[in-house]
């Protein structure tokens, strides 16, 4: 039982960071290769208050601003930068955020921190939270799509200087998606320190990013309920068959290249293919 | 040339004051002042290269004026960004029509009515029904005349159709001033025509209307005045036959390889 409690745990995790970053490059069309920091900040900030005696649940929220006012400040990165360009300025975001916890002793360096206090949930409780969450951040996906910030969204992934003559603020909105996606990644990150009990520059490598993107494409850009679904199986795989733990990466990025190459539209788009019987996927 | 501007006693409209936007060493726009008067359809005319397109961009602010100013309502627009600038009443048509082709016709008209409810970031997330701007939306196609194609995606559509929802996007946006960039361009000749009327419904429905067109006998036909520059400069100013028969503007026209565009523009329209 054990088991089934921890790879849940996992799955709601990895949902939650995965709709986090499906709110900025599925709703809003900005491509980041660096969620991955935004995880970290998440984690090592409830990590090092846990430690310093505040009780877990007080540290998601601050998890949460943290990563959130990070992520506007790299959000104002996107506001001058387009497409491939910003792809490779998250990119260096990722590898900036390694880059400076490896140099910090008070952030366990290179060896990364563990031994901070849990949840105190309890192992079931613990999962039962998580669930929630991501429930919950599936939740405010759904009500974002339908919500007028939605619409916005999807009018600026397609094409934002026609946007711009409708009279909307593009930065602002863009910054409102970084700002959004950035916190819950934090809480996803929270998450993850306490279920893991042990964080280190490592866990939130480039590799992750990728991961957690290839769970967005494969799942279909935009679509939460397939995001959510390709999240959680592609994160229970690695538990399943150990290969794919050992070739990660290959795993990962094949599945990037095919579904990129033969389906942009994930699964999502299959689906709604399959359903209308037509070649249109959505956009 | 001015006296049709100096009889009129309204407070203007827009108020373009001395504008100059330059590229480097290039002088797309050169000192050039006009006003648009409150219920007026005006013609923005000129050779190809004269400099229209980047005036009504300096006037939306895609591109920024290197010198001037522009006012609309008495209101100052020079250093406002677009979205500043449309939220204060203008519209703007484009030239190439750009829709947003992941969602339907009335969607992108319904989006362009939710003005209200996209101001901000925390205002949309407050609001989720379209019930009001989808009615808005289809109001715009059913003034333009596609009303029955409101549900199709942009995709599908010819271009006399998509230059209609462009139309029909910029009036959701129930601007003040209207300004519409080369609207008849790519049409045949009795799609341009009908579309031509349609703008002039708009504006006998009260719709004050800036309009660069190449199209010189639908503009002759349509404009109550004309505003012409050749090389950024502005070279005419008045009722329309009048100031066609300018020398200094047929000179402009019919100068150099110029003469071959204007010529072929017009012709079809006889046909």
């Amino acid at each position: 039982m054990d088991y089934e409690i921890s790879l849940l745990t996992t799955i709601g995790i990895s949902v939650m960071f995965a709709l986090s970053l499906n709110l900025i490059t599925g709703f809003c069309g900005q491509i980041s290769l660096g969620h991955s920091a935004f995880l970290g900040v998440g984690a090592y900030t409830s990590a090092m208050l846990t430690k310093a005696g505040l009780p877990f649940l007080l540290t998601l929220p601050a998890a949460m601003l943290l990563a959130g006012v990070l992520g506007v400040i790299v959000g104002m990165a996107s506001l001058r930068v387009r497409a491939d360009f910003l792809a490779i300025t998250t990119m260096g975001v990722g590898f900036l955020f390694i880059g400076v916890v490896r140099q910090q002793e008070w952030l366990g360096g290179e060896m990364g921190l563990s031994g901070f206090p849990g949840s105190g949930l309890g192992k079931t409780g613990f999962m039962l939270l998580t669930l929630g969450l991501a429930g919950l951040t599936a939740a405010i996906s759904l009500y974002i799509q339908r919500a007028w910030i939605g619409r916005v969204f999807n009018g600026i992934a397609e094409d934002e200087d026609t946007m711009r003559v409708l009279g909307i603020d593009v930065p602002r909105y863009k910054l409102a998606a970084f700002a959004i996606g950035t916190a819950l990644a934090g809480a996803a990150g929270g998450l993850y320190a306490s279920h893991l009990k042990f964080i280190g520059p490592d866990s939130f490598s480039f590799v992750e990013s990728i991961t957690v993107l290839s769970m967005v494409v494969v799942g279909g850009i935009g679509s939460v309920v397939w995001v959510a679904l390709a999240a959680a199986v592609l994160s229970a795989l690695p538990g399943w068959f150990q290969f794919i733990g050992d070739y990660k990466l290959l795993v990962y990025g094949g599945l990037l290249f095919a579904m990129m190459r033969f389906s942009p539209h994930g699964l999502a788009g299959m689906a709604q293919a399959v359903t209308r019987g037509g070649t249109h996927a959505r956009r | 040339m001015h006296a049709a501007k100096s009889t009129t006693v309204m407070h203007p409209l827009l108020k373009v004051e001395a504008v100059s936007v330059r590229f480097g060493g290039l002088t797309a726009v050169d000192q050039v002042s006009f006003d648009v008067h409150q219920g007026e359809l005006l013609g923005l005319i000129g050779p190809n290269g004269a400099g229209k397109t980047t005036m009504l961009r300096a006037i939306t602010g895609v591109v920024h004026a290197t010198q001037g100013e522009v006012y609309l309502s008495g209101a100052p627009l020079v250093g406002l960004p677009i979205e500043r600038r449309i939220r204060q009443g203008l519209s703007l048509s484009q030239q190439l029509v750009k829709p947003l082709r992941n969602m339907s016709l009335l969607d992108n008209v319904a989006l362009a009515a939710g003005g209200r409810k996209t101001a901000s970031p925390l205002r949309a997330l407050q609001h989720v029904s379209n019930s009001d701007e989808l009615a808005v939306g289809m109001q715009m196609l059913e003034k333009v005349g596609i009303a029955d194609r409101a549900h199709q995606m942009p995709g599908t559509q010819p271009l006399g159709i998509l230059k209609r929802l462009e139309l029909a996007r910029a009036l959701a946006l129930k601007p003040q001033l209207f300004l519409l960039d080369e609207p008849l361009a790519g049409l045949n000749s009795s799609e341009a025509r009908a579309l031509a009327n349609t703008i002039a419904d708009i504006h006998q429905s009260g719709m004050t209307v800036v309009l660069i067109e190449h199209n010189l006998s639908e503009v002759m036909r349509l404009c109550q005045r004309l505003i012409v520059l050749d090389n950024g400069k502005k070279i005419g100013d008045g009722v329309p036959r009048e100031v066609m028969q300018d020398p200094v503007v047929q000179a402009a026209y019919l100068g150099g390889d110029t003469l071959a565009t204007s010529q072929s523009k017009v012709e079809p329209q006889h046909a």
